[in-house]
Parts: C-alpha cells; sequence; structure tokens
C-alpha cells in the first residue's frame, strides 16, 4: 500500500489545550516542531493549515463505543462508526462487547481489532465481555483476550450489569494480572425489570415505568466496596445521578481506585424530554432530573468524575420508529460529544480546554493503558493524534448529515457550540477542513494501532 | 375547543357576536319592535286558523331565537284559546346533529332538545324560527322530528322569508318577506337573547354562505 | 379539537364542553330511534393492540350510535415489535381514509405518537394507554359524578348540565401506580374542581405521586371516617400484582388487601348517605369490592357503563364533526 495524502501538516496560530497561539509542525507521525507563530518554517510540501483561534487538543479518546459489528452492521459498521468516531474529533475509541457474536473471546476481539486497523479512521480497542455471552454467569476467557493481537485492557459486559456480587469480586480480581480494568455497567436488574426512563416525577405522570436512581447507586456503592476489598481498579461506566456522584466522591476520598466516566447526554438532557414519547430519548441509564445534571456537572468539574465517553449507540429506525416500551435503548454521541461538552463545560467556565484534554483524551487513554499513544502532550516527539477544534463556529445538528450509519442523535435540531475542523492520527489527516477524508490509506509502516503496554515511547508511530 | 357562537345549532350562519346595529354604518332596521309584535300575532291568529283551533297544535322552537318566538307565540296562542297550554304545548327542537354543514364550519356545541309535554306523536307540530333562508335548517329539523315521532302534520313558521332557497321548503306562516341579496346578512334581535329592543335588520354581509 | 389523548390536556371549557355535549346525547339514547345522521360518511378505526372488549363496544355503539362507519382492527400480538409496526398500521389506515382512530395500546404514548408522528392524519383518540391515561373513562366518571351529585348543591340543572364538580370529594382506591384510570381521573377531577384522595397501599402509588393535585393515604377507613368522600371509585386489581410476577408481589396476600383496602359492607356503611361507589370495571368481587358494595343501591356501576356510550358519542362529535382547519376549533 501506499501513502496518498501529505503527512506533513504546519497547523497555524493554533492554541494547544487553548493556552498562547502557537505553530504545530506534525511530519512523520510525531509532533515535529512546536514554536511560535511565525518562528517555525514549513518544511517543503508540507501542507499548510490557518488555525487562528482554533484550539490543538490530544485527539480525543471515547472509552465507551458501541460500533455494532459482529452482528448489527445495519446499525453501524466498525468503518462508519470510526469515520463518525473521526468526524467528531477522537483518535481511538473501546468498541464494547455487546456485539454478536459477543466479543468474549479472542477471535472476536481480533476481528473487531482488525476491522477498525483496515478502516483507519481511529485506534480501535475492543472491550472484551466480563463473562460468556454477557449472561453474568461465568467469567469470559479475560487472559486470552488480554494477550491477543487487541490487547484488551478493559472488560465489561455493558448493556447488563455484573450483577452476581461473587463473579463481580472474581472479575477485579483476575484482571490484574494484565493490569485490566472492570467497567461496570451499574444496574440493578431486579429493580429494574420493565423499566423505561427514569423513576420520578415524569414516570409517575406520564406512565411508564419506573427506573429508580437507587438502581444504580447500590451497585456503584458495592462496587466500590469490592474494588476496595480486593485491591483492584474499577471504571463505573455511564454515571447518571446525583448519589452515584456522592459515592464515587466518598470512595476516592478513601483511596479506592475507582474511575468514573459521564456521558454528554446526561451532561444536558433531562428526563422532561420522554414527555414526547419519542424513542429517540430512551436510554440506558435513562435520561435523569435536572439535579442529576448539574450533580454530574459539578462531578466532572472537580475531577470526581473522570471523564466523559459517549455511549455512542447506533440503532436503526426500525428500532426507533415505534412505542417507547418497544424501541431500543441508547443515542449516537461520537459526532456531538465536543461540542456538548464545550456547551456545558467550557462555555459556562467550569471547566477550561486543558481540562477538556483531560476529560475527553488524557484520563480515557489512561484508564483504557493506551496512554503511550493517546492523551499525548502536544510536544515534540509524541506521537501526532491532535484534534483541531474551532470553539467560535456553530452548527445546527442534522442526523442525516452525520458519519454514523444511524440517525438517533438527541441533538437533531439543536444548536451546538464549536466545530472539529482536522483529526489527526499518527500524522495523517482522517478529517481536514470539517470534512473526513476518506481513501486515505497508511501505509503499512504507520498502521499498527500501538502497542498497548510498555513505556510511553511512540512505538509504531511513523515508521518511515 | 371553542365552537364559538352561544348560539349552538343556529340556522343560517347569520348571526354572530358583532356590536350592535346601531353602531355600523352599514346596517338598516327593517323592522321595529312594534312590526315584530303585531307579525307574531298575526301568525298565532293564522296558526289558530289553519289548524281550526288550538287542540292538538304544540309548537317547536329551533334554538336559539326561534325557541323564543315559539315562546312568546304560545303566549298568543293561549290569549286567543285558552284551551292551549302554553306548558305543555311548547318545545325546542336543536337540530345540530342532523345539519348537512357540519364539516364546512367549526364543531358546533350541541343544543338541549326538549320535546312539548303532550309529545308531537299525532299532533300537528309548528316548526318556529327566525329567519328563513336556505331552507337547510328546516330539512335538518324534519329529519330530527321524524326520529322524535310521527305528527299528524308539520307546519313551519317564521319571522322572516329573506329567500334564497336551496332546497323545496315554503313557509306556511311569515311574519315579513324580506327581499335581500345573498351577501346580505339578517339579523334578529329580540330582548330576551340580545338585550337590546325587538328588531329586524340587514347589513352588509361578508358574503357568507 | 384534533385529538382526546389526555385528560391533562382539556382546560374546565373543554371539560365541560365534553361533559355538556354527552348530557345531550345521552338524552338521545333514551328515544326509540337512538342513531342521529350526524357522523355519516366518516370512518371510525377501532384499534385495538390489547384485548378490551368492553371498551371497544362501548366506542362501536357510540360511533355506530352516531352513523360512522366502524372498523375494527385488532392488532394484538404486536407487542414489542412483534407483527406490524404501529407506523405500517398507522400508514395503512391512512391509507384507509379513516377519519378517527380510536386507539387501545399496551404501551404508553402510544397514541401520542399517533397523533403526533406524522404518519396519519386522523384524530386519535386515547382508549387507554398503558399505564398512562384513559380519558373517556374519567369523562364518563365525571359525568356519572355530576349527574348524581352536583344537583345536590341546589340550582340549576338537576342532572348538573353546565356544572363543574367544585366542592366535591372523590376517593380513588386501589392500583394507582399501574392505574391508567387513576391518573385521568386525578387530572380531570381536579380540572373539574373536585378535591381528589388516592388511597393504596405505599407499594402500589408512585414515585412522584407528592407533585399530583391531590392527597394520598394508606388508610381507606380513615379516609372513609374523618374526610367523608362524596364518591369512592375502586380500582381494579390485577392478578399479577399479587404474587410473583416480574416486580413481585406489591402486597402480601389477596386476603390482606380485602382486609384493608376492599370496600365492604361494614366501610359501605361508613359512607355519607348521598355517596356513591364507582367501579370501572371488571370487577374482582370479593377482592376490591365485596358483593354486597357492587350491588348496593349506592352502587353506579351499571350507569358508568351507559353514561360511558354518551361520553364517547360526545367525544367522537366533537372530535369529527366540525371542519378541523377552521376557526375556533383549536381544543
Amino acid at each position: 500500500m501506499t501513502t496518498t495524502g501529505p503527512t506533513t501538516y504546519v497547523l497555524r496560530r493554533v492554541r494547544p489545550l487553548g493556552g498562547e497561539p502557537a505553530d504545530v509542525v506534525l511530519s512523520g507521525g510525531v509532533v515535529a516542531a512546536v514554536g511560535a507563530p511565525g518562528d517555525v518554517d514549513a518544511p517543503r510540501g508540507a501542507v499548510e493549515v490557518d488555525g487562528a483561534g482554533h484550539v490543538l487538543l490530544p485527539g480525543l479518546v471515547d472509552l465507551h463505543t458501541h460500533l455494532r459489528e459482529p452482528g448489527r452492521e445495519d446499525a453501524e459498521t466498525v468503518a462508519s462508526g470510526t469515520r463518525a468516531a473521526a468526524a467528531g474529533g477522537f483518535t481511538a475509541v473501546h468498541a464494547m462487547a455487546n456485539t454478536s457474536p459477543v466479543a468474549d473471546t479472542a477471535g472476536v476481539v481480533e476481528q473487531v481489532w482488525r476491522l477498525g486497523r483496515d478502516a483507519g479512521f481511529v485506534d480501535v480497542h475492543p472491550v472484551g465481555a466480563v463473562t460468556v455471552g454477557l449472561a453474568g454467569e461465568r467469567l469470559a476467557e479475560l487472559g486470552a483476550m488480554a494477550h491477543s493481537a487487541a490487547r484488551v485492557r478493559v472488560f465489561s459486559d455493558d448493556g447488563r450489569c455484573v450483577d452476581d456480587p461473587i463473579l463481580m469480586r472474581r472479575a477485579l480480581e483476575y484482571v490484574k494480572a494484565f493490569d485490566g480494568v472492570v467497567a461496570q455497567h451499574a444496574q440493578e436488574p431486579r429493580l429494574t425489570e420493565g423499566a423505561q426512563m427514569n423513576e420520578g416525577v415524569v414516570s409517575a405522570e406520564i406512565g411508564l415505568a419506573g427506573w429508580p436512581a437507587v438502581a444504580e447507586e447500590a451497585i456503584i456503592a458495592r462496587d466500590v466496596l469490592l474494588a476496595e476489598h480486593v485491591g483492584s481498579r474499577l471504571h463505573v461506566c455511564h454515571l447518571s445521578t446525583a448519589g452515584s456522584v456522592e459515592i464515587v466522591r466518598w470512595a476516592k476520598s478513601r483511596g479506592i481506585d475507582v474511575t468514573a466516566e459521564v456521558t454528554p447526554h446526561h451532561l444536558v438532557l433531562t428526563d422532561e424530554l420522554a414527555r414526547t414519547y419519542d424513542p429517540t430519548f430512551k436510554v440506558n441509564p435513562p435520561l435523569r432530573t435536572a439535579a442529576d445534571v448539574e450533580a454530574v456537572r459539578a462531578g466532572l468539574a472537580d475531577g470526581t468524575i473522570d471523564i466523559v465517553a459517549t455511549d455512542h449507540a447506533p440503532h436503526t429506525r426500525e428500532d426507533k420508529d415505534c412505542e417507547w416500551g418497544a424501541a431500543a435503548f441508547g443515542m449516537t454521541g461520537l459526532e456531538t460529544a465536543l461540542s456538548v461538552v464545550q456547551q456545558t463545560m467550557v462555555d459556562t467556565g467550569r471547566m477550561t480546554w486543558a481540562d477538556v484534554a483531560r476529560v475527553l483524551s488524557v484520563a480515557p487513554a489512561r484508564i483504557g493503558r493506551i496512554g503511550h499513544a493517546h492523551g499525548r502532550p502536544v510536544a515534540v516527539g509524541e506521537p501526532a493524534n491532535l484534534t483541531l477544534v474551532d470553539p467560535a463556529a456553530t452548527r445546527v445538528v442534522d442526523g442525516a448529515a452525520q458519519a454514523t450509519a444511524s440517525g438517533n442523535t438527541p441533538f437533531a435540531g439543536r444548536e451546538l457550540p464549536g466545530r472539529v475542523v482536522a483529526t489527526f492520527l499518527r500524522g495523517r489527516a482522517t478529517v481536514l477542513d470539517g470534512t473526513v477524508l476518506d481513501g486515505t490509506v497508511l501505509d503499512a509502516g504507520a498502521r499498527g494501532a500501538g502497542v498497548l503496554d510498555g513505556p510511553a515511547a511512540p512505538a509504531g508511530v511513523g515508521a518511515r | 375547543m371553542n365552537p364559538g357562537t352561544g348560539m349552538p345549532g343556529h340556522a343560517d350562519a347569520r348571526a354572530d357576536a358583532r356590536p350592535g346595529p346601531e353602531t355600523d354604518p352599514g346596517t338598516r332596521t327593517v323592522l321595529g319592535a312594534a312590526d315584530v309584535a303585531r307579525a307574531l300575532t298575526r301568525i298565532a291568529h293564522e296558526v289558530v286558523e289553519r289548524a281550526k283551533g288550538v287542540d292538538d297544535v304544540v309548537l317547536l322552537g329551533i334554538p336559539t331565537r326561534g325557541v323564543t318566538l315559539a315562546a312568546r307565540l304560545a303566549e298568543r296562542l293561549a290569549a286567543i284559546d285558552p284551551a292551549f297550554d302554553p306548558v305543555q304545548g311548547l318545545g325546542e327542537l336543536d337540530v345540530t346533529m342532523y345539519r348537512d354543514d357540519l364539516r364546512r364550519q367549526p364543531t358546533r356545541a350541541v343544543g338541549v332538545t326538549r320535546l312539548p309535554g303532550a309529545g308531537i306523536e299525532g299532533k300537528t307540530v309548528v316548526l318556529v324560527d327566525d329567519v328563513l333562508f336556505s331552507g337547510r335548517t328546516i330539512r335538518a329539523a324534519l329529519d330530527a322530528i321524524g326520529d322524535l315521532g310521527r305528527p299528524r302534520a308539520v307546519r313551519l313558521a317564521c319571522l322572516v322569508d329573506r329567500g334564497h332557497r336551496e332546497l323545496p321548503i315554503r313557509p306556511d306562516f311569515v311574519g315579513k318577506n324580506l327581499p335581500t341579496a345573498v351577501s346580505e346578512r339578517v339579523r334578529v334581535l329580540l330582548s330576551e337573547v340580545d338585550g337590546t329592543d325587538d328588531a329586524v335588520v340587514i347589513s352588509a354581509g361578508g358574503g357568507e354562505r | 379539537m384534533k385529538h382526546l389523548l389526555s385528560t391533562a390536556d382539556l382546560s374546565k371549557d373543554d371539560a365541560l364542553l365534553l361533559l355538556d355535549t354527552a348530557a345531550q346525547m345521552a338524552a338521545t339514547q333514551s328515544r326509540a330511534i337512538k342513531k342521529l345522521p350526524t357522523l355519516r360518511g366518516r370512518t371510525v378505526v377501532n384499534l385495538f393492540f390489547e384485548d378490551s372488549t368492553r371498551t371497544r363496544i362501548s366506542f362501536e355503539a357510540a360511533a355506530k350510535r352516531l352513523s360512522a362507519d366502524v372498523i375494527n382492527f385488532s392488532a394484538k400480538g404486536s407487542s414489542v415489535s412483534k407483527g406490524e409496526s404501529l407506523k405500517d398500521t398507522a400508514l395503512t389506515l391512512h391509507a384507509m381514509g379513516a377519519d378517527a382512530v380510536v386507539v387501545r395500546h399496551w404501551a404508553s404514548g402510544a397514541p401520542y405518537q399517533l397523533a403526533h408522528a406524522g404518519w396519519l392524519d386522523a384524530g386519535v383518540l386515547n382508549a387507554g394507554d398503558g399505564t398512562h391515561q384513559h380519558p373517556t373513562q374519567a369523562l364518563l366518571d365525571a359525568f356519572t359524578i355530576r349527574r348524581h351529585l352536583a344537583g345536590r348543591r341546589g340550582g340549576g340543572d338537576p342532572d348538573g348540565v353546565g356544572a363543574d364538580l367544585a366542592g366535591l370529594r372523590v376517593a380513588i382506591v386501589g392500583d394507582v401506580l399501574h392505574s391508567r384510570v387513576a391518573r385521568s381521573n386525578v387530572a380531570l377531577l381536579r380540572t373539574l374542581g373536585a378535591e381528589v384522595t388516592l388511597v393504596s397501599p405505599p407499594t402500589l402509588v408512585p414515585v412522584g405521586v407528592e407533585t399530583w393535585p391531590c392527597r394520598t393515604s394508606y388508610d381507606l377507613d380513615a379516609t372513609l371516617a374523618d374526610w367523608r368522600p362524596d364518591a369512592v371509585m375502586m380500582l381494579r386489581v390485577q392478578r399479577e400484582r399479587m404474587s410473583g410476577g416480574t416486580g413481585g408481589a406489591f402486597f402480601p396476600s389477596p386476603h390482606e388487601y380485602t382486609r384493608y383496602y376492599g370496600l365492604d359492607a361494614r366501610r359501605l356503611a361508613m359512607l355519607p348517605d348521598h355517596a356513591i361507589v364507582m367501579h370501572p370495571g371488571p370487577m374482582n368481587r370479593g377482592l376490591e369490592i365485596s358483593a354486597e358494595a357492587a350491588d348496593s343501591e349506592r352502587a353506579v356501576i351499571v350507569e358508568q357503563v351507559a353514561n360511558g356510550v354518551a361520553v364517547r358519542m360526545a367525544a367522537l362529535y366533537l372530535l369529527l364533526a366540525g371542519d378541523p382547519s377552521a376557526e375556533g376549533n383549536d381544543l
């Protein structure tokens, strides 16, 4: 294979992490130079990108993406989902295990990993199932997945909760052998049988079966205590309630090794939207109250919540064009996540762009143990996985115009701030001028999707 | 939901809540209070004459003003012949659910139908309305009566016949024949309903119907 | 009025117009010839995704008494995306030229979706959706209450035509959590000025009920003795709430439920003399209501059924008779 398209870029007058303007040269897959505007000479043949006013971030890392392949290619494929990820500014995604077949063996995770490598838009890191078939009965071969070509470090039955306490304990213990982490979908199953939306004032009125906050909080409370007891690290997926924030805050104060994520939609949307009975707003965990939205924003701002992860959950029209009670849970998010974080956290003054880099890149890369390649500083020699954002732009979200194969965005018709101008994966533009670059194939050397273990040296990068 | 008028089932779209005629320069009064009273008295006498008495005569007013006019006629009949019982011989007939123009208008509120105490079976029913225009209200009333019983005869009394019939319907008793243009609006004002002196007024309408 | 989806959408004027129209409809139903030509040429589809023979025949009778053409469309078995989708059914009805769709559905919100998704332009009449709303049931309940009790205040029509329910007290007893009848009644009765107390075991009251415009109580005896309701509405207890089931039993035993929340002869005797006993049917005799209570002179349960036809005639009339695009038609 040959490289089509340039591999040397000069980003002019960009603001790394929102700081002072600088010129940044990307060459050979790494950041080749960083200097004051005008002080950096463009290498011969370099593509100049005028980035005045734009913020340069480390490429975004999503710890929680549903790419649907294998099994539900009608909703999303690895190719379409990673294309959407690049459009949203991501350079790495973690693909959840609830595919068909379930990603509970080395074979399936390697298949997903290869599909991601072949698509070439972002690095795809498969998440392995904790239990066989997500059935919650016995542990999947976690070691085999960890030692496969996909080098799985994050394990989750997401979509289902590992509710059996002894199984959860074993999983937490077992993954210590390869520095893995269990990412728990916290949902007590008996308390949520038939549940359709947040249990509260709105559910009582509109007659949809309620999903109590305690069903999430009880599992998180149990799991942080288990993690403390066995000395493991725990990651809490998509926490959505004020009580969950309190429990995680308490656990961290005790020194428990827990990390937590919040989705963009839980940062802004509330259960009032269920009044429309539009299944676009049906999601697991459900949209909560305005008080919960405020609590997760506060938790994200003060570091209790470590990261924002999309829980990008594409669904076909058939699975959403139906009664609320019959519709699938989930909403897409890859192409709106950064804008929602800007709107709710940056534009409100609660976070800086450096904080955005932390919650959308550095911390998720660290939790997923891909921090040698992603979430790196904008500094000479670092891998050129970068995202360029125009925070002054605004746009009205159009589901049909998105790169994802599914149209179930909850933000359709809403105006959101910020626009991803360019995304670079190991120095190669996957997005330029806000447009996804198709058919730009990595050369063989640049294709290695990162060595997972070991030092932070940019292994697998720019072998030219 | 707003059925719009306080006159459910009111016929022929000739009246709505507008300022009084005196404030409207395009209106002229064609009958005054005395004319209305005289016309009703004459109609009462004609009813008695035609029916050869008041036995078996019942009056059915069509809401809203037809009901008022029927009540006034009942008093006059009783004055002419005390054998007429103004309670037993008077009723009101709402024709809303029999109208053929429901779908052309905002939803009309359904009014009250109250049959005379004497019933209508075998009686001479005198339908009473204020203005006879297209005849469609009377058609609806005849259908309604047919569902309620079998009178010996049905007669029609109206205070004003303004012409422009769209159905083969003819009044038996008329207070005043009033040539009009189709676009004009004819309104009957009655003290009990409108709180003004009785009058019949014509105004340049908005090309209704 | 384009749709009737929820009693919460009704203003006081809307509700009174529905009840007053129902009163005129009821008057026509005592005549030898009950059929009216009003909706001739209009097509009403009864779209039932859930069995309910009583509600279906009530709507069918109402539509036929107004001379509408009635098509019964049973789409049972469509739960959870099996069989034809709601959308395709709606498109089919649209193609068939339905003027109004009476929909009963197991899913809360399905009538709302039918009315708002743009799949069909017919009027939608909610005949019960999931645990959400059953507006014509609440209207017939209010109609029945008004007929019996509004006249007591003196003045006005003896059947209460034109009157609201101000000052009346209604106790709604039983499984409020799963009851669309309770939700519909709380909203409508409050709009009409009545006071409502919900009486339930704590397991059968929804979280969030504290924002509803009513009182709640766990004690039926105290409510009857101290609050003195003018009407007591007993809700049906579904068999699956009693034991096992997906969510487990909501109360220990049918016997214990009856002991604390059933309307029996003793509790019947606690009611004020004028108070009426209501039940939306079908009754579980011996569970939420004893035979003495169900068959007593205070029970207006059979009358509720008859009033249902009049109320549904009124709803169909107000939905279908006028020109939906005409001004002043904006319910």
